[in-house]
């Protein structure tokens, strides 16, 4: 049901709602297509006109600087006009639905929304909602999914690790909550790496998770064994309040990721975190500005994988930057 | 009106009768025989029930009419005329109108507005505690003279067990029914679906088993410690079934219902976030769906009901967590009823039973049955003929549900209540 809302009948991404589902025929496409927008973040004149004259609307009912920040730079580098409306969720709660709100909008002729709301589903209601010209990329709903950022990791693990049946991954931390760790975990399923990991406390694993084909573990350095990609989740601070954890300095002290832990991984293994990190709660800052930690590249990838997506469901795919030939 | 009902399949499980009898019924409103007729009976008006099914009016154990206080979503007109288009005649209602029903004056209330518009009957189910705020116990008393047929805290959960323990203990003083909806509010947080492998996937609060479990380990000492007969409404877990199958059979007075939904579907049926699949307590896994299933056939699942919840459209457009629960169930009460026949999971006759003698006497009432000198309250229905239910022809001011779409057996043709024809389907 899912991939019907996805992809249209001529087999074309027309929204971005989750990863689940997505062929991985589409999701190197993808990838592909945002290799070849790196190049343009590189040039002086950062900009391609692909998609001059479409209107994106960043419509964030949940705050959120970086994700929506990342949107707005990727759709004017493809010269759209952007609008950025953060909409507070109680203006939505009483009175104006969030159908209403998308409605006023779609009727100013938006061609794209990038939505982000604190709702597992909300992304899926708007799209169902949408006439066939106007298109949705979720920017994270509660904690079902953020497809965006389970592309920009498996980018950025591509670029630094190659072939991904080579590999073992482990996710760390809050996997009850995160709609990252979530879009991730389908993401390399589908992209098929050889063993999926989740490590945290057993408060912070939904229930039946290895139904969704990872294998999960409690002790951090037996999570870590021999793995080539250790990535880090965020930690709510507000964990502490619904007695998921005790403190966050037993949280660190078990589950922080410190150069002594990482050892168990391989030497070369790389970190990514999605960020915005918690430095001695997640993450010790020895790993997070060491050698081994990708997270700054993860930034800069992002604006390409996101120009990639919207061009894919804006523009016409002809135009893509290196495919005229 | 004298009225015969000729050439049907009178299916009344009370009376362990399934055989082709006409059924006769007096001016006065009362069933006067049934096989032959009476001496000196003079039909006015003759149904013909060939090839048609003629069983005791529908009995439905929970109801949610929405008036008063929530008429936006439907009324008590609007939801009785659906429900004797479904072939139900006896509609009992939660107390979680707004006022709540904790005064006879609200209780009667109830009643008399159904009386007016003549449909079907309602039965009030009365506050346990007043405002159903968990404090203070209502009058249960006066409420059962008002005609409250028992006594529910509804959705809302009794917190502190003291309240629980003397509010059951002034039931059983009465010799009164407490209908329990077992739901730790602690442990449902802000769930909003089965704790389970789709919650998993879709990242959505999940409501664990154990939330259920926990409440009905709670209600069964309590009910042990006081001896109240107790209802257990809308158990959703093979584990606490099990627990009051248990109970039962060590001499516990309790019973248990369960939903038409709830016996179909499950937490897959959730996928794609389909907000009509928003019900409380959650749909479960499919073993849980089984052992409902499964205890139709022992007999510790007592009656079917439709949980009915009819919502205006708005409910449910918005995202999953947020979309009102609830499903619009009066119209599907008996053809999912006899969609399990179809499965092969219970015979007709006890499907039957399952909505009109056995919540008759969950409720203590005189209904469900046609014996001679009852009052005849009728459902005739096409056992055969396939229909798609379409949100144009529910006759519900609420169109909620994840069936449209289905196709289903069991239209009613006529429904009679006290012996007047309350509804007669419209020729196709």
């Amino acid at each position: 049901m899912t991939k019907d809302l996805q992809i249209d009948a001529g087999g074309r991404l027309t929204h971005l709602l989750t990863l689940e589902g997505l062929p991985s025929k589409t999701i190197l496409e993808i990838l592909d297509t945002a290799e070849s927008f790196i190049a343009v973040g590189e040039r002086e004149i950062k900009k391609v006109p692909l998609l001059r004259g479409k209107t994106v609307v960043n419509l964030f009912f949940e705050p959120s600087t970086r994700t929506r920040t990342t949107f707005e730079i990727a759709a004017k580098r493809l010269s759209a006009d952007v609008i950025n409306l953060a909409v507070a969720a109680s203006s939505t709660t009483k009175g104006e639905t969030l159908l209403d709100t998308v409605s006023n909008l779609e009727a100013m002729r938006t061609d794209l929304f990038v939505v982000r709301h604190a709702e597992s589903g909300a992304a899926h209601l708007i799209a169902k909602h949408l006439p066939p010209n106007v298109h949705l990329i979720n920017a994270g709903d509660g904690r079902h999914a953020h497809p965006t950022q389970g592309l920009l990791d498996v980018f950025t693990i591509r670029r630094h690790k190659g072939a991904f049946d080579k590999l073992k991954v482990a996710l760390v931390g809050d996997v009850l909550h995160s709609r990252v760790a979530r879009s991730d975990i389908q993401a390399l399923r589908t992209l098929g790496v050889k063993e999926l990991r989740v490590i945290a406390p057993k408060t912070l694993l939904p229930t039946a998770v290895e139904t969704l084909g990872v294998i999960p573990f409690t002790d951090m350095r037996e999570g870590l064994d021999d793995v080539d990609v250790v990535m880090m989740l965020r930690i709510q601070r507000e964990r502490m309040a619904g007695a998921h954890l005790p403190s966050e300095q037993e949280y660190f002290r078990v589950y922080g990721l410190t150069s002594d832990k990482l050892e168990s991984a391989k030497p070369d293994a790389i970190v990514l975190h999605p960020g915005p990190m918690n430095r001695g709660l997640e993450i010790d800052s020895a790993v997070a500005d060491g050698p081994r930690s990708v997270i700054l590249p993860q930034v800069t990838y992002g604006i390409a994988v996101r120009m990639a997506v919207m061009a894919m469901i804006l523009g016409g795919r002809e135009e893509l930057p290196g495919r005229r030939e | 009106m004298n009225v015969v009902i000729r050439g049907g399949r009178l299916i009344d499980p009370a009376n362990k009768i399934d055989a082709k009898r006409d059924l006769y019924i007096d001016e006065q409103g009362f069933v006067a025989g049934v096989g032959e007729a009476p001496a000196g009976f003079n039909a006015a008006r003759t149904i013909d029930a060939t090839g048609l099914v003629v069983c005791p009016g529908l009995v439905d154990l929970r109801a949610r009419l929405r008036e008063p206080g929530f008429e936006y979503k439907a009324t008590i007109e609007s939801e009785t005329r659906a429900a004797v288009a479904a072939g139900i005649t006896t509609l009992c209602c939660p107390p979680d109108t707004n006022p709540v029903i904790d005064t006879p004056a609200m209780a009667q209330m109830i009643q008399s507005r159904a009386w007016r518009f003549g449909l079907a009957f309602i039965h009030p189910l009365g506050a346990l505690t007043q405002g159903l705020e968990g404090k203070l116990i209502s009058d249960m008393e006066a409420l059962d003279e008002a005609g409250c047929v028992g006594f529910s805290n509804a959705y809302k959960p009794v917190g502190d067990t003291l309240v629980l323990r003397r509010a059951m203990e002034y039931c059983s003083t009465f010799d009164l029914t407490v209908f329990l909806h077992s739901e730790d509010p602690w442990l449902r947080g802000q769930g909003c679906a089965h704790e389970g492998e789709v919650a998993t996937r879709l990242g959505l609060p999940g409501i664990p088993e154990a939330a259920e479990t926990v409440a009905v380990a709670r209600n069964l000492a309590l009910i042990e410690h006081t001896g109240v007969r107790a209802h257990f409404c809308n158990l959703s877990s093979a584990r606490a079934l099990a627990m009051v199958a248990q109970a039962r059979s060590s001499g516990l007075p309790v019973t248990v219902d369960a939903t038409a939904h709830h016996l179909h579907l499950t937490e897959h049926d959730v996928n794609d976030f389909n907000t009509q699949c928003n019900v409380r307590p959650p749909l479960r896994a499919v073993r849980d769906r089984d052992a409902l299933r499964a205890g139709l056939k022992s007999g510790i699942v007592g009656a079917v009901c439709s949980d009915h919840q009819p919502h205006e459209p708005d409910a449910k457009l918005a995202p999953f967590a947020q979309a009102e629960p609830g499903i619009s169930g009066l119209e599907t009460l008996l053809p999912l009823t006899l969609k399990l026949v179809d499965e092969k999971v219970i015979t007709l006759t006890e499907a039957i039973a399952l909505l009109t003698c056995k919540p008759a006497d969950i409720l203590g009432i005189d209904a469900g049955r046609l014996s001679v000198n009852d009052t005849a309250d009728v459902c005739i229905f096409d056992p055969q003929t396939r229909w798609t239910l379409t949100a144009k022809d529910m006759v519900s001011r609420g169109r909620n549900t994840p069936f449209l779409g289905a196709s289903l057996t069991g239209r009613v043709t006529h429904t009679l209540v006290g012996g007047r024809i309350v509804y007669e389907k419209p020729e196709d």
